[in-house]
């Protein structure tokens, strides 16, 4: 009898990238549920259009370089981008917004170097940060979340608004949106109050702002999931919201009147979406596992540099970035000591 | 309980091991012909004792060499040697090579034993030889020569035997059954060792869930009443069985990188090996049967066989009831580290723990590989602490030099890394070759170098004759100028 002849392992391999891409999505959900709830159905149009630019984009390009298609796109790992990429949208940017950013990250930072795993920079904050940089009035302009909006839009609306950049003719821009709440901690600061006063303004809830509070809470709750899965390790997320923590912590204990609570900027803005999410992307983050802590204790400290001395309001895209870089030479000086070497 | 350490990564693989673990040992029915590889090692061939036509008895040499890593092969029963000739052996090429075919005659007559009557009167030295006399080799899987480990030189001093009954490949099954069928042949058998080493500290390590094997054991060591051997038992962890993994887990030392566990003052033996060289020493029995575990969801019944080493696989695989349609691949050892066999045609030899014939459920299809995404998994999983994914990285682009700087040498192919890989990239693939790779480099450069030397040394030589020549003439010159010079003197003088 004749038998097939592989060199071992022979064991089944116990997991794929199509499943971790997977198991993402799935760990997004909540955080997405939450948007939606509070910032209405346009975080789900971004999304969809998002996911469809991507594919396309990621076929096209597959074509272009003669590798297969099909089995391609099957990982996920374009989705991922997209998805990533358009919560990280204002809900109502308009339709060449998501575009743009989805071209982008798939064509520019994703195959120009090589496709999945080749990429040096995160697709979907390459992408982020190209918006950001070349369109900042429309990056910046958030709806209110439903709590505190005085005007309610339709879904009719939302889709006029996103796609035609129309709004009903009695309501004006203004009315609809609002500045985010690390938005309105920057300006008010600027302005002379002090942190104790602002937060007694209406954006706040418990800890953040209204709404995002929920936000971060579904990105955390999916974050662990992942975490309990082992799709992701500790180190990242710890590394990070520890490093953001730390330094957030030593500020406030200077002076809490300049300085907002570390408490709120742990859930404030993309933090819980960065550390659990974005920062944890294998193909751009250290490898190492003590690399991998120095990470997101890098990243974790420049967002908050960047919050509060810096020039934008929220940092975590510029901050994943920076880390990006770094994740190179981070891993060449924590290689761990090799099994019978001396250290 | 003794305490135990851990090493860095390993897996819980699914074990699979029920298949074959609570069946007796079955007797194997001996075959119409045994088939003996002359090719023991890499690099160590075995010449014939014996000629075609010749008639053998059970135990009598047929085939031995000069070479220090060469132990003996010995007939597994009577007959006549019917060819000596290329059949394919069991090796991960599947080539063909040169092997002793042996037509059995059925009586089973052996050669005269000669046990020693108390091996405790004799010196190390003897004991070696008369273990290397007995063919025993490492019974685990790697075959290295026992007398050849025992064996460690001066300049190391030895003070811990480690009986390894580990078995932590999955489905393997064969020293987890010979622990319970003959704990006293194995605790014997460490005393040897013991006494040969000259240690007084042995240990035998069980993984955890081999409960029974544990009892038998400690049962065996009670009666002996010696207080200098110890059972074991070990959380179960792939590779645990390995030495270097092991050492560190019973012991707590790191075996040097490039080094060997004597350096670490340690021996480590397979319990089949302790078993065999008891029947060698105390019952005057060369090596010439082991226990396999025939096992897989590709053959009718599971279980662990006594077979005569030379039998053909098939011939095992008949009397299992033979294989179900769903087999898919034969493999020689367990499922991380055994090699797929191109046809059952193919004789168990000394090495040969298990036959897998593995359904195609159970082993890994045609994957799709998909580009690295540095999740660091691998790392994680690796037992020696590894960077496999750097050493992908280099293996592929050809950069020897780099995988040797991130020890590519101490990789020892347990394939955790392969296993857990998400892309499922055949990492070991890759490291196999980079290291074949470097290792015909090397020799090519010292090839290279010779051939320089070479060549120096006979333009030198040239120099020299040249040199010589000139010398030569110059003087003879000098002498007939002189010789002149004479004859013009004394002409003048006349």
């Amino acid at each position: 009898m004749k038998f097939s002849t592989v060199m071992s392992p022979h064991l089944q391999p116990v997991n794929s990238v199509d499943r971790v891409m997977l198991q993402v999505l799935l760990a997004l959900i909540p955080g997405i549920a939450a948007m939606t709830w509070f910032f209405g159905i346009g975080v789900l149009i971004n999304i969809a259009l998002a996911v469809v630019v991507a594919l396309l984009a990621e076929a096209s390009i597959l074509g272009l370089r003669g590798r297969p298609i099909g089995s391609t796109l099957k990982d996920l790992s374009a989705v991922v981008t997209a998805v990533l990429l358009s919560i990280s949208l204002p809900v109502i940017a308009p339709w060449w917004i998501t575009v743009v950013g989805s071209l982008f990250a798939i064509v520019i930072a994703k195959h120009l170097y090589g496709g999945l795993g080749y990429n040096p920079f995160n697709p979907a904050m390459a992408g982020y940060v190209l918006l950001l940089v070349s369109f900042p009035m429309q990056m910046t302009a958030w709806l209110a979340p439903i709590e505190l909006g005085s005007v309610a839009l339709s879904e009719i609306d939302l889709l006029k608004l996103i796609f035609l950049e129309q709004l009903p003719d009695n309501v004006n821009f203004d009315a609809v949106t609002m500045a985010t709440p690390l938005d309105s901690v920057r300006t008010q600061l600027g302005l002379g109050r002090s942190v104790p006063e602002i937060k007694t303004d209406s954006v706040f809830g418990l800890l953040a702002g209204k709404g995002w509070e929920w936000v971060a809470g579904g990105y955390l709750l999916g974050g662990l999931w992942l975490m309990w899965r082992k799709i992701i390790g500790w180190q990242i997320p710890v590394g990070l919201l520890l490093g953001l923590g730390l330094f957030a912590s030593i500020c406030y204990a200077i002076d809490s009147n300049q300085f907002a609570l570390p408490s709120f900027h742990l859930v404030a803005g993309a933090t819980m979406l960065g550390a659990f999410f974005i920062a944890t992307d294998p193909v751009t983050a250290a490898t190492s596992v003590n690399g991998r802590i120095i990470y997101g204790l890098l990243i974790g400290s420049l967002v908050y540099i960047i919050r509060v001395w810096g020039g934008y309001p929220d940092a975590m895209a510029f901050a994943v970035l920076l880390g990006n870089l770094t994740a190179p030479a981070i891993d060449y000086f924590t290689r761990p000591r090799v099994f019978g070497q001396k250290a | 309980m003794l305490k135990t350490w851990r090493f860095h990564g390993g897996l819980h693989l699914p074990a699979h091991k029920h298949l074959s673990a609570h069946r007796p040992i079955v007797n194997a029915e001996l075959p119409n012909q045994l088939v003996y590889p002359l090719q023991q090692r890499p690099g160590v061939q075995l010449n014939p004792t014996v000629a075609t036509g010749e008639s053998v008895l059970r135990g009598q040499i047929i085939a031995d060499s000069d070479h220090f890593l060469a132990t003996p092969i010995h007939a597994a029963s009577s007959g006549t040697v019917k060819a000596i000739e290329d059949r394919i052996i069991p090796h991960p090429s599947g080539l063909s090579d040169q092997c002793i075919i042996i037509d059995t005659d059925g009586r089973d007559e052996a050669l005269a034993s000669e046990p020693i009557a108390d091996y405790r009167l004799e010196p190390a030295s003897s004991l070696r030889s008369k273990i290397r006399q007995a063919g025993i080799v490492g019974l685990g899987g790697a075959a290295f020569p026992t007398s050849i480990k025992l064996n460690p030189g001066p300049q190391r001093h030895i003070d811990t035997l480690i009986l390894n009954g580990a078995e932590c490949e999955p489905y393997i099954t064969c020293d987890n059954v010979l622990m319970q069928a003959e704990p006293d042949a194995i605790v014997q058998g460490a005393l040897i060792l013991m006494h040969a080493l000259q240690v007084g500290n042995g240990i035998i390590a069980v993984e955890d869930h081999m409960t029974e094997a544990f009892e038998a054991l400690s049962v065996a060591i009670e009666q002996t009443r010696d207080l200098r051997l110890t059972a074991v038992k070990i959380p179960a962890l792939y590779p645990t069985g390995g030495e270097k993994q092991l050492i560190r887990v019973v012991t707590g030392k790191e075996t040097p990188s490039g080094g060997i566990p004597a350096d670490v003052g340690v021996i480590c033996q397979n319990v089949g090996t302790a078993a065999a060289v008891y029947n060698a020493i105390c019952r005057g029995l060369p090596l010439t049967e082991r226990v396999v575990t025939v096992t897989g969801q590709g053959v009718k019944q599971q279980q662990n066989m006594r077979a005569r080493i030379g039998t053909p696989i098939s011939n095992l695989i008949n009397q299992c009831g033979g294989y179900q349609d769903s087999v898919e691949r034969l493999i020689m050892g367990g499922p991380m580290m055994g090699f797929a066999l191109p046809e059952d045609d193919i004789p168990i030899v000394k090495a040969t723990n298990c036959i897998l014939a593995a359904a195609d459920s159970e082993v890994a299809g045609s994957k799709e590989t998909r580009p690295c995404i540095r999740c660091g998994d691998c790392a994680k999983a690796c037992p020696v602490d590894l960077l496999p994914q750097q050493l992908y990285w280099y293996s592929r682009a050809g950069n020897l030099e780099k995988c040797k700087e991130f020890s590519l040498f101490d990789c020892i192919e347990c394939g955790c890394c392969e296993v857990v890989c998400p892309s499922q990239i055949p990492l070991v693939q890759y490291y196999r070759s980079a290291k074949s790779k470097t290792i015909a480099k090397a020799k090519e450069a010292e090839k290279a170098a010779i051939a320089k030397r070479r060549h120096d040394f006979l333009l030198e030589r040239k120099a020299r004759e040249q040199a010589e020549r000139a010398e030569r003439s110059r003087r003879k010159k000098e002498a007939l100028a002189k010789l002149k010079a004479a004859e013009t003197a004394t002409e003048g003088a006349e």
